[in-house]
């Protein structure tokens, strides 16, 4: 987060008594502790020395093989060489970042994106463009013209961030078209895409969707992929997947990192591959994260007003919803926690001023009660909200019709927090696909 | 040391507090780091300390709840008292104080209610009148820049409000004055160098930038005339008093070409590495040890003293 009020009024949502759809956890007490206990024992017993010692700097040989088969489930076949095990995703956007970024650089992503790579980006002093989503994902029609843009001012960007399935946080996943025509302009303009997957196999509806390295094969896109959201985001380990030149650069950046990743963790990871359930595991994880998702959407159709939208996605963690652009979701943050809940602000996801009237929605950390809880009571900080403008608006300004109606209406009002009007065909996000509208 | 809370400013509590516990435990005095919550009391009544040292911020520990129940407890406490906490941590309150006396912008005050049921919405048309615009809109309680909002005409002003009463049922509206933005801390009754703030974005309605670390510079002492210095200070500490500060306060002020013009009294500023009251301190030629040591003192001082 870049701003320090935010940041401190986040520091409040630990507090026990808040129900926080903030984070985004996954829910670790669904890991029977018992196989928890038996693989950690079996590696205290079997291979103690080593599993406490120093490993190599791209990960032992047999986590590069699980990370094969986990990529495999998705079509995937990436050569083992072209593996670096991470610690956890964050560091392979962070290790990439290093190795291609030089201040200046332009880096697109979408908008929103995922809110823990802006201060990385910033980090690196890259300059962040961010490309509307709708409910099919990135809008390559924008992402067209500004790469002309940039070919203009003589600039290139130096990779193209995507959370392509079940995106951080605006829970789309990009649709197979807009795939095929993203992977076909990195080819034709040999650009870099760093596509972002830690979802993927979290999928409990609809059908799934060719991963951008698949289509690509590997040339143009490099891929990041994580442990956290299928087995447990406390061992953190990751990976990135990329050809030599990169990797090479990569190696040598973890070196002065981190050395390597957690040897134990990564024992434990193979112990738990070798058990050979991990599918049926997050299976079952499909099964809970669905019915709390629908549980959620539910909640929000009974206690979001009207005025409200948001996405429904068909995997992954979270639900953006946006609401009347005269609503900040930092100050509504502010009286929600007043009520004992807590959101993510929409802002969060963009480098500008946009997504202020939008908010992230985690519905994997909680159970069903505590979901249909928590947007109960936001429901009614955001009740609050629209009947305390309502009760301003009609009759505060001198031409009160003209002003305020524009206002929750008409989108292409160019203020803060109201998306652009649709250019690439789809609807702004988000989008409530059940009423078509 | 009473640090934390459950206020919005929880987080600054916590690195004050962190901060002033070294320099106690460096000084030499036995230190009972205490976290305000259920158990305060509980734990205040059982240990019985000589001197309580306040580092908590915003609501319910700078708008005199704990000082109220440190008074019951019958234990010292830094820092002003009950009924000046209260009078600076609601700005509405300050700004009736300041009637009479101390410069500060025009402004009005609005409840929630009286927009919810006495239909005040039509009240505002008096606002172009009397303050124009731009004009400023705050939470009356709140200590950082949130829910603080820029109103440059009539269509910005609903949305402002929104975000102002999500903090606070009570709203100031106040006319924007453009200046420089100065701080002056008061110790004791003595004022110390003051500070400008000078914001590096050159945004002059982001309110946010100006809590930012690196994006807002701080000069100590501001460069000013020895007449400014004068008028700022007369200003700082007429506010001081006003309000019944004592022990160590922060005024924070607006340099308008006509005169300085009072913002708002922090009855507890902050005390971290980037706070401003730390800094004036050491452009006096205290170290933060002795800052400390001062503010001990004033707390243990006999009343009135």
């Amino acid at each position: 987060m870049r701003s320090s009020a935010m940041r401190d009024l986040m520091a409040i949502t630990a507090r026990p008594e808040v129900i926080s759809l903030a984070g985004g956890l996954p829910d670790t007490s669904t890991f029977p502790p018992q196989t928890f206990a038996a693989q950690m024992t079996r590696i205290a017993q079997e291979s103690a020395a080593e599993a406490l010692q120093y490993g190599p700097t791209e990960g032992f040989r047999e986590t590069v093989d699980c990370i094969v088969e986990v990529m495999g489930a998705e079509g995937m076949l990436p050569d083992p060489d072209d593996v670096i095990v991470t610690t956890g995703g964050q560091q392979a956007i962070d290790l990439l970042c290093k190795t291609l970024i030089d201040p200046g650089d332009a880096v697109i992503c979408e908008a929103p994106t995922y809110p823990g790579a802006i201060p990385v980006f910033c980090s690196y002093q890259a300059e962040t463009i961010q490309i509307e989503c709708d409910a099919e994902g990135m809008r390559i029609g924008e992402l067209e013209e500004t790469l002309e843009r940039l070919d203009v001012e003589g600039r290139r960007p130096k990779f193209i961030y995507s959370v392509p399935t079940f995106q951080n946080p605006a829970g789309v996943t990009m649709s197979l078209e807009r795939r095929r025509r993203l992977v076909e302009i990195a080819r034709s303009r040999e650009l870099l895409i760093v596509e972002d997957n830690p979802y993927g196999l979290l999928r409990f509806g609809g059908e799934a969707l060719p991963p951008l390295y698949q289509l690509d094969g590997g040339d143009f896109v490099l891929y990041i992929g994580t442990f956290s959201k299928i087995l447990s985001p406390g061992i953190r380990l990751g990976w990135a997947v990329a050809p030599p030149p990169v990797m090479e650069k990569v190696v040598l950046g973890k070196q002065a990192s981190d050395l390597c990743t957690s040897t134990l963790t990564q024992y434990f990871v193979r112990e738990y591959f070798a058990e050979g359930r991990w599918r049926e595991y997050i299976a079952d994880l499909g099964d809970i994260y669905r019915s709390r998702r629908d549980a959620m959407i539910e909640a929000l159709n009974r206690y979001f007003p009207p005025q409200a939208s948001w996405s429904e996605p068909e995997g992954g963690l979270f639900i953006w919803a946006t609401l009347p652009p005269y609503i900040d979701t930092s100050d509504l943050l502010a009286r929600a926690l007043r009520e004992d809940v807590a959101f993510v602000p929409g802002q969060a996801a963009y480098v500008d001023r946009r997504g202020r009237n939008s908010m992230r929605l985690n519905f994997s950390a909680g159970d069903e009660d505590e979901i249909r809880e928590g947007i109960r009571r936001i429901g009614k900080a955001i009740e609050a909200q629209v009947e305390l403008y309502g009760a301003l608006t009609n009759s505060a300004s001198p031409d009160p019709a003209a002003a305020k109606e524009s206002d929750v209406d008409s989108p292409e009002l160019p203020r803060p927090g109201v998306t652009e009007p649709e250019r690439d065909g789809g609807d702004v996000l988000p989008f409530r696909k059940a009423e078509g509208a | 040391m009473l640090k934390g809370g459950r206020s919005l400013e929880r987080g600054v509590s916590l690195r004050s507090g962190a901060r002033v516990e070294d320099a106690l435990e460096r000084l030499g005095h036995e230190v009972l780091p205490l976290e305000a919550d259920g158990e305060m009391v509980k734990r205040l009544a059982a240990e019985q300390p000589d001197v309580a040292f306040v580092a908590m911020h915003g609501p319910g520990g700078e708008d005199g709840t704990a000082q109220e129940l440190l008074e019951i407890l019958g234990i010292p406490f830094t820092g002003p008292g009950v009924a000046a906490c209260g009078r600076c941590m609601d700005k509405v309150q300050a700004k009736h104080e300041f009637r009479g006396g101390v410069p500060t912008p025009d402004w009005f005050a609005f409840n929630e209610t009286a927009f919810r049921e006495l239909g005040a919405a039509d009240a505002l048309g008096g606002l172009e009148e009397r303050l124009g615009f731009p004009l400023v809109v705050k939470p009356s309680r709140g200590g950082s820049a949130l829910g603080i909002k820029f109103a440059e005409n009539w269509f910005d002003v609903p949305e402002a409000l929104v975000s102002a009463f999500s903090y606070d049922d009570r709203v100031l509206l106040e006319r924007f004055v453009d200046g420089r933005e100065l701080a002056v801390s008061v110790l004791g009754d003595e004022p110390l160098p003051v500070v400008e703030a000078i914001p590096q974005s050159g945004d002059l309605y982001d309110f946010e930038a100006r809590y930012e670390i690196g994006r807002t510079s701080f000069v100590c002492p501001a460069e000013l005339s020895a007449d400014q210095t004068a008028a700022v200070t007369e200003a700082a500490l007429g506010a001081y008093r006003a309000l019944g500060c004592a022990g160590f306060s922060r005024v924070d002020l607006i340099l308008a070409d006509d005169g300085p013009q009072v913002l708002e009294v922090n009855a507890i500023p902050g005390l971290t590495d980037t706070s401003l009251l730390p800094q004036a301190a050491e452009a006096a030629g205290m170290t933060f040890e002795q800052l400390v040591e001062k503010i001990l003192d004033l707390a243990l001082a006999p009343a009135g003293a």
